[in-house]
């Protein structure tokens, strides 16, 4: 008994969060494989540079800061920069990427006086290139101190692989309400071209570069509203005119990437202003945050009472799982279809506009084949294509999964050829998992907990 | 003795599907299986023909023992089987589907002058010569079970079971496919019928067996039963009534169709008072259903009024009916009523989320504290609120439904063949709701097939014939099934 009640509640366990266990697992084997000394720059870095410099024999003579141009070693940089500048050294700072550094060392006159030289990982390979050139001989070098940490754990990789999943995150938001209504919504990838696309020559109509905040707003909305619109086209030709999902939006996913190649002329618009680029670029003060990362959860916090507490959201699966049903229980299918792909397009304009910040410009080629990973994502995630089930967390979690594999093989170097193989088996195993919940697994588990007691009942009659 | 099943035993994780299973088919005999839902019918059946592997006893054909353990073994052993969900695909020919599997070749490539001639003579058989060049997707439920019966024949079947096989037919339909198996079983054949529709068992059987939580209880000879005493055994109780008694005082007149036309639905007027039943007769196709969804908004009406209360209803959809207290019980409950993957809850709740809600969000404690009245009040046998409505059975889905439409407020309740797949005992459960809603003054109309269940329950029947109302029978106590058929047919 005690037996049978824990292989149910680990039948129940795997089949609630087994998708969430898979997320533990590929972030715990991606860890182990990116494992190895990590410089501990930024503040921190300085900090302990700091005090060495301070004490010690190394506590007079010119000091010169060698920095890359990462956030992180540009902090380090100012940082030490700051603090021995307060402690009264003699300090000088040099930062740029490594072939700018070595033209800029080899002029700087004053190499030959300075007694040491502080440097990162990323420019160790000028400096002692420049203590190779024999100038600057006497000079000591000191890195920043080093930790075992993996490489996947990194504040700075855990923000990349957010960023990198935002706008696929976000637009599954609206796919997984299309799914669970038994649809498809093919166009998203198309929407976020166009929307890119919009918003760039709305922007450059109204100004450029030098176009005002209430100009960047009309270009935001006029981004959305297009591409809600195309949603609600697809909605009114799924419901009016019962073509079926797949069919509409694969007609509207090829007209939007035509109107998107029409307006942009086949070219991306780059002409946006600076601050454009906040949405996409930018991060809270508090936590560092992409605002684009910190708004892809509120959305899927909202996503969630939808689905969850609203009555739409309890619409929305009783549509998918039974329309006749539905319809028959009073409810307005038309309506409930109609909102849900309005949604889709409008979260997939969202994307495009996403897409547009981070990149700071629109063409007519971004979102190419997206669509398919915000239904990896979805699928992943473990809602049905059947309609009627599924789960919006699920979904984050899918979305997760997806950019958690592909950023783990880039960071150990496993070619893009080899990832398209690895992620379509991922794609793959996740539906055969679920078919397996639907079907097979707990039949399974309690299939094997059955035998005894059926054998003992054949034999007692 | 052509089929010897022997004490079978069967368990499935969770239940003990068959306890005990004994059954003896005679050549050219016609034997039916009855019994309730659960009885363990359809493993029985699943076991003879080799989708099931039995956990202990024995199946003997021609006196030999034999162990299936594919359905490829019972078919080789002449053993074929009819569901109610046939096996034929719609886009190929009849005479491609008589050979589908076991095609006439001639050098790899399909000998279809062979196979139409084959089909042509096995369909003449069976003496129905349709064209074997047709579309089975064309062809009408009676000529798709008659190509199922012929391509049994092709190949080679001597055991024929047949599930539920007048479940869709017309009862013209019903007399043809009988003559055809009676002949059938002339030349040695044995047929296993199961039917939950006791008359036509009576009429066709010449043995039956009942079967009752797992377990064959009697096998009797056709002149040794009546109907009264199948229930009995059926159900493992002797029956008081199959009906309940109780009749009230109507009130006011509450729903009055007038002149309602659509769909095949021409020209229908009728009136039900508060307390009322109203039993709806007539044969497959008459317009019954169609008429129920026309009363509910489910399809559009051309013309014609609804009035509810002496106030006129504007009725286009289904949720103006229900806003305006009109509901309809399907007769497809899991395809038209429930939602099947969600919980008996959501689906109890679906249709009064909006009312309870505030300002959108759901009102979870109010939900609960509806459905856990409705659960008590109407005896509805859940584990959990959160269970799926797939789950439950036939009585209890059905139950389910009521209770929404009773928290709905609705005034007129419409049953599309209410007992449709619930099992004996649960009806009469079922027969007792009707009855408790008219007491409390709802007025309720019921549509069914079965005219006992017509003439047992309503106060006053109208009979549908070809969209149109052609009878109206007042008297309904002393009316008899063959009055309404002779103005059904």
């Amino acid at each position: 008994m005690n037996n049978a009640r824990y292989q149910s509640r680990l039948s129940h366990l795997i089949t609630d969060y087994g998708m969430l266990i898979v997320l533990v697992l590929l972030c715990l084997l991606f860890s182990l494989l990116t494992l190895k000394d990590q410089t501990v720059s930024g503040e921190r870095g300085a900090e302990t540079v700091f005090e060495s410099l301070n004490s010690g024999q190394s506590a007079d003579g010119k000091i010169l800061i060698v920095v890359g141009t990462t956030a992180s070693d540009t902090e380090f940089g100012q940082t030490l920069f700051a603090k021995l500048g307060d402690a009264g050294r003699e300090v000088s700072i040099e930062a740029g990427d490594p072939a700018r550094l070595r033209e800029q060392l080899s002029l700087i006159p004053f190499v030959d006086s300075v007694r040491t030289i502080v440097t990162t990982d990323v420019t160790l390979p000028v400096v002692k290139n420049l203590l190779g050139q024999s100038r600057a001989t006497g000079a000591e070098v000191v890195t920043p101190p080093k930790r075992r940490w993996p490489t996947f754990l990194l504040a700075e990789n855990l923000r990349n692989v957010a960023n990198q999943i935002t706008v696929i995150a976000i637009i599954a938001i609206g796919m997984t309400m299309v799914i669970i209504t038994a649809g498809i919504d093919l166009s998203v990838g198309s929407l976020i071209a166009l929307s890119a696309v919009s918003i760039a020559w709305v922007v450059g109509a109204l100004g450029g570069a030098e176009i005002s905040l209430m100009g960047v707003m009309a270009a935001v909305l006029a981004a959305l509203v297009m591409a809600a619109a195309t949603g609600a086209f697809s909605g009114l030709m799924i419901t009016a005119f019962r073509i079926p999902p797949f069919i509409a939006t694969l007609a509207m996913m090829q007209v939007a990437a035509g109107v998107a190649y029409i307006i942009s002329q086949g070219k991306p618009i780059y002409r946006l202003p600076e601050g454009f680029v906040w949405l996409g670029r930018g991060t809270d003060p508090i936590l560092n945050m992409p605002i684009a990362v910190i708004l892809m959860f509120v959305l899927y916090f909202l996503a969630w009472v939808l689905m969850e507490r609203t009555v739409l959201g309890r619409y929305i699966y009783a549509v998918g799982g039974n329309p006749e049903a539905a319809r028959l229980a009073g409810i307005r299918v038309n309506t409930v279809l109609m909102f849900v792909y309005t949604l889709c397009g409008l979260l997939a304009g969202l994307g495009g506009i996403i897409m547009a910040s981070q990149l700071k410009s629109g063409a007519p080629t971004y979102g190419l084949t997206y669509e398919l990973y915000v239904i990896a994502a979805v699928v992943v995630g473990g809602t049905s294509l059947s309609g009627g089930e599924g789960k919006i967390i699920g979904t984050l979690i899918g979305a997760f999964i997806i950019g958690v594999i592909q950023n783990g093989m880039n960071l150990t170097n496993i070619e893009t050829y080899t990832q398209k193989v690895v992620l379509g088996l991922v794609i793959l195993a996740a539906v055969l998992f679920d078919r397996l919940k639907q079907k097979g697994l707990r039949r399974s588990i309690g299939f094997f907990r059955a035998i005894p007691r059926a054998k003992s009942e054949v034999t007692s009659t | 003795m052509l089929l010897k099943i022997d004490s079978i035993t069967k368990a499935f994780p969770g239940v003990q599907a068959i306890k005990s299973g004994s059954l003896e088919l005679r050549a050219g005999e016609i034997h039916a299986l009855v019994g309730e839902n659960g009885a363990g019918k359809s493993t029985l059946i699943k076991i003879l023909t080799g989708v099931h592997q039995p956990d202990a006893g024995s199946v003997q054909v021609d006196n030999r023992e034999l162990q299936f353990t594919s359905p490829i073994d019972a078919h080789k052993a002449g053993i074929v089987a009819i569901y109610q969900e046939f096996s034929l695909v719609p886009s190929l020919t009849i005479a491609a589907n008589l050979f589908l599997g076991r095609e006439k070749t001639a050098a790899g490539l399909i000998n279809s002058s062979l196979e139409r001639a084959r089909a042509v003579e096995a369909l003449t058989k069976l003496g129905s010569p349709l064209d074997p060049n047709k579309r089975v997707g064309d062809l009408s439920v009676s000529e798709q079970q008659v190509v199922e019966i012929a391509r049994a024949l092709l190949a080679n079947a001597r055991i024929l079971i047949m599930d539920e096989p007048t479940a869709a037919l017309a009862p013209r339909e019903v007399r043809q496919l009988f003559d055809i198996l009676r002949d059938l079983v002339k030349s040695g054949i044995g047929i296993i019928f199961v039917s939950h529709r006791l008359d036509e068992v009576l009429e066709i059987a010449d043995r039956v067996t009942v079967m009752r939580d797992g377990v064959t209880i009697e096998t009797r000879g056709k002149a040794d039963v009546t109907r009264r005493k199948l229930i009995e055994l059926m159900v493992g109780r002797s029956l008081e009534e199959e009906f309940p008694r109780g009749k009230v005082s109507h009130g006011d007149v509450r729903l009055e169709v007038k002149h309602l036309t659509g769909g095949p639905v021409n020209d229908i007027s009728f009136t039900v008072r508060a307390g009322e039943i109203l039993g709806i007769a007539g044969l497959m196709g008459a317009g019954r259903t169609e008429l129920a969804r026309l009363i509910f908004g489910a399809d559009s009406q051309q013309s014609g009024e609804i009035w509810l209360d002496g106030r006129r209803a504007e009725i286009s959809s289904p949720r103006s009916a229900i806003r305006n207290g009109i509901c309809l019980l399907t007769e497809d409950r899991k395809r038209q009523g429930l939602v099947l993957c969600l919980s008996a809850k959501d689906n109890f709740a679906l249709s009064n989320l909006r009312r309870w809600a505030r300002m959108g969000l759901m009102n979870h404690r109010l939900e609960s504290s509806r459905f856990d009245a409705h659960v008590s009040s109407l005896a509805i046998k859940i584990s959990s609120p959160y269970q799926r409505a797939e789950s439950l059975s036939g009585g209890n889905q059905q139950k389910l439904l009521v209770a929404r439409w009773l928290e709905t407020d609705s005034r007129v309740i419409i049953f599309d063949e209410p007992t449709r797949g619930i099992d004996v005992g649960a009806k009469y459960e079922m027969y007792l709701l009707i009855r408790k809603l008219a007491a409390q003054g709802k007025a309720i109309v019921l549509i069914s097939s079965e005219l006992p269940e017509i003439l047992g329950m309503s106060d006053r029947v109208l009979v549908m014939k070809q969209g149109e109302i052609a009878g109206e029978i007042i008297d309904v106590s002393s009316a008899t099934q063959e009055q309404i058929m002779a103005v059904a047919v």
